[in-house]
């Protein structure tokens, strides 16, 4: 195996222990093809998963009503793509859309984004996202798709410091490292996902050789 | 919180803790799980040598925190922050209130600090009539029953789902089910809107990045990601000890943080935050951003030189999770706010020496946080050392005060024990244990029988019966301790037989006596001293290759403490050094320098099982040699569970606090009676008495014997 398909390969098998869903992909295409499919096959009653069909206090569960249709957010993509993108939305019934996101606090069904490297000895995806729609898009969904070149996959943080320097001291930065879904333990140290933030990871490994 | 007056009433805590079943099984599992997962996630690194980096970059930051906190301003200022200092928690609290103020803010979400819990700032905002939402759920939890936390990383762990399930159906005012994923969903909706409404976040800091004047934060519930991203305010509190040079020094403790926290490899979520970031909620579309960093006593630590290394911890909250003693009566009565080994020393410098003096008393010093430590401190000699300092300020009580001043004068000390041999007679039994236990024991001690002293001490045995090696291969001096020589001086002289047979000659030194080491356990710094430079007087190491001592807790405490001990006085220093240098423990000098051989012994084929003695497995770092000793002596050596946790005697500790001693005793006989095993060995005469005791109260049939015993009585 080449190096690269080795971190590669690391990189799978450490994202898969935190329960991320990782998909070889060999373009771009089939990415938005992904996403367009997860989110037809995500339940009608978009919420449902989330918490709306619990019984909640008069406020929480007004803002769940507040959500009509399935919504895709892309923020930060290049145009080309993103327009693909929001056309195949469309016709599936879905609404795309790149910026807005306070207006979605009650939650998006979908954020689609870019990562900018991979860690491979944790299978972290490190995001830049110093603006605030793409910061949003990544936390209040409730699944993200991340695609990852390949390319830029890296053994450890150590690999990487170098970009976040570069990155931090041209500020104002807002990094993330994303390591699986967002999950809690502390009701009796059982694990339970989607806490706050998506309740699922999907991790799209796109050959870019 | 810790609340009690004094040891009574800090006691009667204890006991509630004890009786609360459900506490004591999700402690239970979690001590276990905890094990298992932290070696999982550290699988193939090489641990130590990381804390040794984390330690050594720390202890640098800390030397230079002026200069870093200088240099963390400049940048973060440059980047559109604005930075404060705050020399304690009133200071901290007032700023971030007048924040709130000028600012406009009403509605506050937090996503977990620790820090803000130091300095109760909570409180402080809603006097202020700030409304304060708690994000991170465990914290969500408890702000709601008005307590805290009982975790530095999981601050709920003392309740069930019913309990949390109870709580939300009062929050929502609807019924809810006690299940677990549907609770942390409501808890996902309900803090949603929180979200929505807040116009102030505040968080803590996991780090302070010098170089980029940014900081880093650590979760795995992504709140602290909404907490700094929705509100158009965002103010973060961080002690001075968050401050690190570089990116690099960060990542580094990354490595270590949640691996030793919870024995994840990483969080879900690690946020890097530089300058004033884009806000769409504020008018000019920026965040206003506000560091506050708190010293509240941390800059005296740092310049005491033996208090300095608490600096380097990083709040993983791994020294709870290993503690027998936090594992029994949890972390409201392990702690103030901060709990478990560390939180008994935070709470003295930050909370003060009355929330301190009960907290202190309750190590066992056993050592598992040390061993575990990410940032390497030694805990247990930190907390022994506040002990001492508040019995200096408080006044030293009477039994403590005894002790040091009987331990101080061997001749009188070895006086009294003979005298105890006749003063006995009328409770001892055949069996070598006391029938009733004597007035000065209550009920609560008899959860154990106690030894009776021998008819000969081994000092006596000794004059009589010293073998004569010719030719001798090693010269080693014998160091017994005051156990083996007045209550176990049959251990002495099976060692006396096995080294004999191999070619050792011996001495015996007769000025030695007690190592000190009760009376440092009981805080007494001053006679601790006096005892350790007898005992130097009494040996001259160059005269010998090695001193041997059977006992676990002599030996770390002459190796370790000896030369610390009288490190104010340099002729004694380099006596000290030469002697530590020269101590060994009876089992690596018998299988790693002897090298007996199997077919020295007979084999018998007796099913045994071991327990190992903290300060052999933990203090000398010796976890081969005894069990490759059982073995090689003939017996077929059986794993019992949990085998390096403490048994519970921790010398005066177990007079202490009976209850909790009875406790631990407990659990290590269940574990030892499931082997299935007759024979239990171990390497530490105090252990023995503890194990020995506690099965006869028991009417065990397992026998308790230290490990020379068996190589004795099997050799050929
Ligand atoms: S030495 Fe043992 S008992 Fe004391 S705090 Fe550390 S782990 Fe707990
Ligand atoms: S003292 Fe050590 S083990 Fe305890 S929380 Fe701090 S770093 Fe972790």
């Amino acid at each position: 195996m080449s190096s690269k398909e080795t971190l590669c390969q690391k990189f799978k098998e450490k994202a898969e222990l935190v329960s991320a869903f990782v998909t070889e992909i060999d373009s771009e295409d089939a990415a938005l093809k992904y996403v367009i499919e997860l989110c037809d096959k995500k339940e009608a009653c978009q919420l449902l998963a989330s918490g709306c069909e619990a019984d909640l206090s008069d406020d929480a569960g007004a803002l769940c009503d507040a959500k009509q249709t399935k919504v895709i957010a892309a923020p930060g993509l290049n145009k080309e793509i993103y327009k693909k993108l929001a056309a195949k939305a469309k016709k599936s019934g879905f609404d795309c859309i790149d910026s807005g996101m306070r207006d979605h606090l009650a939650g998006i069904d979908i954020g689609f984004t870019y990562a900018e490297y991979g860690i491979a000895d944790t299978g972290t995806l490190m995001l830049d996202c110093p603006g605030e729609e793409m910061r949003l898009a990544t936390m209040i969904s409730e699944y993200h798709v991340c695609v990852l070149p390949k390319s830029k996959i890296r053994a450890n943080t150590y690999a990487v410091e170098k970009m976040m320097l570069t990155r931090m001291k041209k500020t104002p930065d807002y990094l993330a490292f994303i390591t699986g879904a967002s999950r809690t333990a502390d009701i009796e140290r059982v694990l339970a996902l989607g806490v706050h933030g998506p309740l699922e990871l999907h991790i799209l490994l796109l050959e870019d050789n | 919180m810790q609340k009690a007056n004094d040891l009574k009433e800090y006691r009667e805590e204890l006991r509630e803790s004890l009786d609360n079943d459900f506490l004591r099984t999700t402690l239970d599992n979690f001590a276990v799980a905890y094990r298992a997962g932290r070696a999982n996630a550290f699988k193939g690194m090489d641990v130590r040598g990381l804390i040794d980096d984390i330690a050594a970059s720390k202890d640098e930051a800390g030397r230079n925190s002026e200069a870093l906190f200088q240099e963390f301003k400049e940048n973060a200022e440059a980047a559109g922050v604005h930075v404060h200092f705050a020399k304690d928690g009133d200071e901290a609290n007032a700023i971030i209130t007048r924040i709130a103020k000028d600012a406009g803010c009403r509605k506050i979400v937090k996503s977990k600090s620790m820090t803000a819990e130091e300095t109760l700032l909570n409180h402080d905002l809603e006097d202020a009539g700030l409304e304060v939402t708690e994000t991170d759920l465990g914290e969500w939890i408890i702000q709601l029953r008005h307590e805290g936390p009982s975790h530095m990383v999981m601050p709920a762990i003392h309740l069930s789902r019913f309990q949390v399930g109870d709580l939300f159906t009062k929050v929502t005012g609807s019924k809810q089910d006690a299940e677990i994923e549907k609770l942390v969903k409501v808890a996902r909706r309900e803090l949603r809107q929180k979200y929505v409404e807040a116009d102030m976040g505040i968080s803590g800091a996991n780090f302070a990045v010098a170089e980029t004047g940014g900081i880093g934060l650590v979760t795995n519930e992504g709140n602290a990601r909404l907490v700094t991203t929705l509100p158009r305010v965002h103010v973060a509190l961080m002690g001075i000890d968050k401050l690190v040079p570089k990116l690099h020094d960060a990542l580094r403790i990354l490595k270590a943080l949640p691996r030793n926290a919870t024995g994840q490899q990483i969080t879900s979520y690690v946020t890097w935050i530089t300058g004033a970031n884009e806000c769409l909620a504020a008018e000019d579309g920026k965040k206003e951003i506000h560091f506050v960093v708190l010293d509240n006593g941390r800059s005296e630590l740092l310049k005491d030189p033996l208090f300095s290394q608490v600096n380097r911890c990083v709040r993983c909250g791994a020294c709870a999770n290993v503690c027998p003693v936090y594992r029994l009566v949890g972390g409201h009565k392990m702690g103030h706010i901060y709990i478990g080994a560390i939180g008994l020393i935070l709470t003295y410098f930050f909370h003060g020496k009355d929330k301190a003096k009960n907290l202190v008393q309750n190590c066992i010093n056993c050592e598992a946080c040390k061993d575990v430590c990410a940032g390497g401190i030694d805990l247990p000699r930190l907390i022994k050392e506040i002990h001492a300092r508040i019995q200096d300020e408080d006044g030293h009580p009477l039994p403590s005060f005894l002790l040091a001043k009987v331990l101080k004068n061997r001749k009188l000390f070895h006086t009294l024990l003979r005298a105890a041999k006749w003063g006995q007679k009328p409770m001892a039994e055949k069996d070598g244990f006391i029938r009733h236990l004597p007035m000065i024991f209550s009920k609560e001690h008899s959860f154990r029988a106690l030894p009776t002293i021998a008819e000969t001490p081994f000092r006596d045995w000794w004059k009589e019966n010293r073998p004569e090696v010719k030719k001798p291969k090693y010269r080693v001096a014998l160091f017994s301790g005051c156990v083996q020589d007045f209550v176990y001086p049959e251990q002495m002289q099976a060692a006396v037989d096995v080294f004999a047979a191999n070619g050792v000659a011996m001495e015996f030194p007769m000025d030695q006596s007690c190592c000190g080491l009760p009376v440092q356990m009981m805080g007494e710094t001053k006679a601790s001293r006096d005892v350790a430079a007898q005992n130097l007087r009494a040996f001259e190491p160059n005269a010998y290759d090695y001193i041997i001592t059977l006992c676990a807790s002599c030996a770390a405490h002459l190796k370790h403490n000896y030369p610390k001990l009288v490190m104010d006085k340099p002729a004694l220093k380099l006596k000290a050094d030469a002697f530590a240098a020269k101590v060994m423990d009876y089992s690596t000098f018998v299988n790693d320098v002897l090298k007996v051989e199997k077919d020295a012994f007979r084999e018998t084929g007796e099913k045994a099982t071991y327990h190992a003695p903290c300060h052999l497995c933990r203090g000398l770092d010796v976890h081969d040699a005894p069990r490759r000793l059982i073995e090689k002596g003939g017996m077929a050596y059986v794993e019992c569970a949990e085998e390096e946790v403490c048994c519970g005697f921790g010398g005066t500790f177990s007079m202490k606090f009976p209850e909790l001693s009875a406790e631990l005793l407990n659990k290590k006989l269940n574990n030892v009676e499931e082997t299935g095993a007759q024979t239990l060995l171990t390497d530490c005469p105090g252990c023995i008495m503890q194990l020995r005791g506690g099965l006869k109260a028991r009417g065990s049939k397992v026998k308790v014997k230290h490990v020379a015993e068996i190589l004795s009585a099997n050799r050929k």
